[in-house]
């Protein structure tokens, strides 16, 4: 409550802080927050943790017919998904009688790879990783392993996705 | 005459103290920093082995962080 005798004006003591004094940050201010980012970091690897924890364990796959095998023209590709609806993977029909499949996420940063037709490579978008055709390694670019590489079997017509490999 | 830090006066000295701390404090964030990308990179390229190592390097990082902000806090406390 304001003084009778006090011999500052009112408005001093409604608006209390200086302009120049607003944004002044104590050390001690300033080492809350250092401490508090320092805490949305632990958050963050704790959180990496849990969901590392609840990922699905790698068993036995099982077999999932994936294509026919005239569906797909020589230089062309599929997309499905294996073993979950969650996983999405490429075929891609090299020659005549050769086929391969990979997982289409980039083991960069998980970005969804695509077949270069022209370059004959698995291009990632992203960050301009390129994998090779034929076997999945890692051509250039950031990705440093290569695409994990789904094991196909052939009955009759049919392809069939029957594993993952270097997943 | 040589200079002793011991003739300072308390409020340098705490004042010394208090900006040691703190970067103590910023560069172990830094590297906290990093430990996350690490492992944020090493998770979404489908390796879990980093993220309790990680997590546990990441924790005792944020402890000592914590006790150097109480040690500013008490030095701030003892020479203001």
């Amino acid at each position: 409550m304001r003084s009778p005798d006090s011999s500052s004006p009112l408005w001093k003591d409604e608006f209390s802080v200086n302009t120049a004094d607003e944004r002044y940050v104590t050390r001690r201010q300033f080492s809350k927050f250092l401490v508090l980012t320092s805490t949305a970091m632990f958050v963050g690897q704790l959180w990496i943790l849990v969901k590392s924890w609840f990922a699905p364990e790698a068993g036995a796959l099982p077999k999932q017919v994936i294509a026919r095998r005239d569906e797909v023209d020589i230089g062309e590709v599929k997309l499905f998904a294996y073993p979950t609806e969650a996983d999405h993977c490429i075929l891609v029909r090299t020659a005549e009688d050769k086929y391969v499949a990979y997982s289409q996420k980039c083991t960069h940063l998980s970005c969804a790879v695509y077949y270069s037709r022209a370059s004959n490579k698995l291009e990632c978008p992203c960050h301009k990783g390129f994998f090779a055709v034929d076997d999945g390694r890692v051509l250039a670019g950031p990705p440093t392993r290569p695409l994990p590489q789904i094991l196909l079997e052939t009955r009759g017509d049919q392809l069939i996705a029957a594993g993952i490999q270097g997943a | 005459m040589g200079y002793d830090p011991a003739k300072l006066p308390p409020q340098v000295r705490g004042l010394n103290a208090i900006t040691g701390a703190m970067s103590l404090i910023a560069i172990l964030l830094i590297v906290q920093i990093w430990l996350l990308t690490a492992t944020l990179e090493s998770y979404l390229a489908g390796r879990h082995g980093a993220a309790l190592p990680a997590a546990i390097i990441s924790g005792v990082i944020f402890l000592f962080c914590f006790g150097l902000y109480r040690f500013v806090n008490s030095i701030d406390r003892k020479v203001r």
